[in-house]
């Protein structure tokens, strides 16, 4: 990687990458790309990206200073992510009430996601390769009231950091024992537990020498469709945290960490996996509770 | 609704649903809230655009409506249906075009003169956060003119909220993540501090 040769062309560069976002697509296979580095002079480097980080950051310190209210959400607008640039709204978004369906939310329940879908590691007929390990925690509302009987989708990069999608041409190894692929319905306290495999971190093409932190996509559901949240869960300690314009679109270092699960040793089982504990707040319903609905009625067919 | 409990924890943040969703959150007639063809069924469809007019090709999105008779339905069953159960629920990623197709019912009022919606979510790869909006049935006018979202929006704002009946009655409505005819998207949370963090 040659930064200094970049620096030169760093002004236009960015701005070449601001009105033609189109042409950083993070889909184009990364082998080609490889081959791509020595030969263009335009693409940008993690410092220039860097750089953009943090004067995002350091406007955003200075305006907290000032007195403006944390953050706790992403920007839309977060143009060190390359792909954002024509796919964020550019107009406020509409302060609406929630009203009557956006109240309720779809249900789900044991009917629609078998037991077993929540282990990765027993998928197919071998043991994956990787660190196995076991994700969970609770889903709760912003009043803290557990989210019983809820849908959590997940997927994710095998331990080698490539992904069962055609569209992932990421030179590293396929593992025919893993998927990535897990569902489960919270219990009535909220709780959700995965068995899975540590995944890899991986490259992509924002920029030159780009590479997303290990993560695990989550999805969930709340009471009130409003609560609807696709978001990444990641692991303490990744040296990749300042350099990725995906966690860091999160401009808040406390928002951020809500993101980052913990290590936690009475969850890890012996001789078997390492425990990992994350929690997730909804924001907060906007229905009038009931006692009943605050403990789900999810039973349809309690084991 | 005005019962607003104050909010004591702090939301965790949102990211992009990214490239890699469609191997794990599509899932067999996951778009289909009723089967193609049955009595009742319409077409739903559309096309998400981005900022330089381009259809969108890794976008997906929700909806969630009441039946036709306008009840909020409360049925499992949408990851694994059954041909029969209206759950009100579904998900249907784009093509490679940019085109979303659901099957689902024209929603019915869920009060007396209310305007029928379908609640929507929209996520894409470069998209930071899931969006919210609505698409409302075009007839009643009169139910219309009084929606409260509907009737606090500018003319040129509102009417990226409103389908198109198509001549077989089904309904086109498309999705404009940026640009002058910018779809209305939604904010329930309404605190300064989930709404500073859009602009």
């Amino acid at each position: 990687m040659t930064i200094d040769a970049h620096g030169t062309h760093r002004a236009e560069g960015a701005a070449e990458a601001k009105t033609a976002g189109q042409d950083t697509d993070e889909l184009v296979p990364a082998a080609e790309a490889h081959a791509a580095h020595v030969l263009d002079a335009a693409a940008e480097s993690q410092a220039d990206i860097s750089a953009e980080i943090a004067a995002i950051g350091e406007a955003y310190r200075r305006e907290l200073k000032d007195g403006a209210a944390p953050e706790t959400q992403p920007r839309l607008d977060f143009a060190p992510y390359r792909s954002s640039l024509l796919r964020h709204p550019t107009k406020s978004l509409h302060h609406a009430d929630p009203e009557t369906i956006e109240l309720y939310s779809p249900a789900f329940g044991h009917q629609d996601v078998h037991a077993l879908e929540a282990d990765l590691t027993i998928q197919h007929n071998g043991e994956p390769l990787g660190e196995r390990i076991i994700v969970a925690g609770k889903v709760l509302d912003g009043d803290g009231r557990p989210v019983a009987g809820q849908l959590v989708e997940i997927w994710q990069a095998n331990a080698a950091g490539r992904y069962v999608h055609k569209r992932d041409q990421h030179p590293a190894p396929l593992d025919p024992n893993f998927t990535g692929v897990g569902r489960c319905i919270t219990g009535p306290d909220g709780s959700y537990r995965f068995t899975t495999i540590k995944p890899g971190a991986y490259p992509w093409k924002n920029h030159l020498n780009a590479w997303r932190p290990a993560h695990i996509h989550f999805s969930m559901f709340g009471t009130d469709f409003t609560q609807r949240i696709v978001t990444q869960m990641y692991f303490p300690g990744d040296q990749l945290f300042p350099l990725d314009p995906i966690y860091q679109s999160i401009v808040d270092q406390d928002a951020r960490d809500r993101l980052v699960a913990s290590y936690d040793h009475d969850l890890t089982e012996p001789e078997w996996a390492l425990g990992y504990r994350w929690d997730i707040i909804l924001t907060g319903s906007k229905r009038t509770w009931t006692e009943n609905e605050a403990f789900g009625d999810a039973g349809d067919d309690e084991e | 609704m005005s019962t607003l409990s104050p909010t004591r924890l702090t939301p965790t943040p949102g990211q992009t649903v990214g490239p890699f969703y469609g191997y794990a959150l599509p899932f067999a007639k996951d778009s289909e809230l009723l089967a193609p063809g049955s009595p009742g069924s319409i077409r739903l469809q559309g096309t998400v655009y981005d900022g330089a007019g381009n259809p969108v090709p890794d976008a997906i999105l929700e909806i969630w409506q009441p039946d036709a008779e306008g009840n909020i339905v409360q049925r499992t069953g949408s990851l694994v249906r059954d041909g029969y159960t209206f759950t009100g629920w579904g998900r249907g990623a784009v093509g490679n075009t940019g085109i979303f197709t659901f099957t689902t019912v024209n929603p019915g009022p869920t009060s007396e003169g209310a305007a029928p919606f379908i609640s929507v979510a929209v996520f894409a790869r470069g998209l930071m956060n899931r969006l919210f909006t609505r698409i409302y049935l075009p007839e009643n006018e009169e139910a219309l003119a009084k929606d409260p979202l509907l009737s606090s929006l500018p003319e040129e704002r509102r009417k990226t909220l409103i389908a198109r009946r198509d001549p077989d009655g089904g309904l086109t409505w498309d999705v404009r993540l940026q640009g002058t005819d910018e779809t209305v998207f939604l904010d329930f949370q309404g605190s300064s501090t989930e709404t500073g963090a859009y602009r």
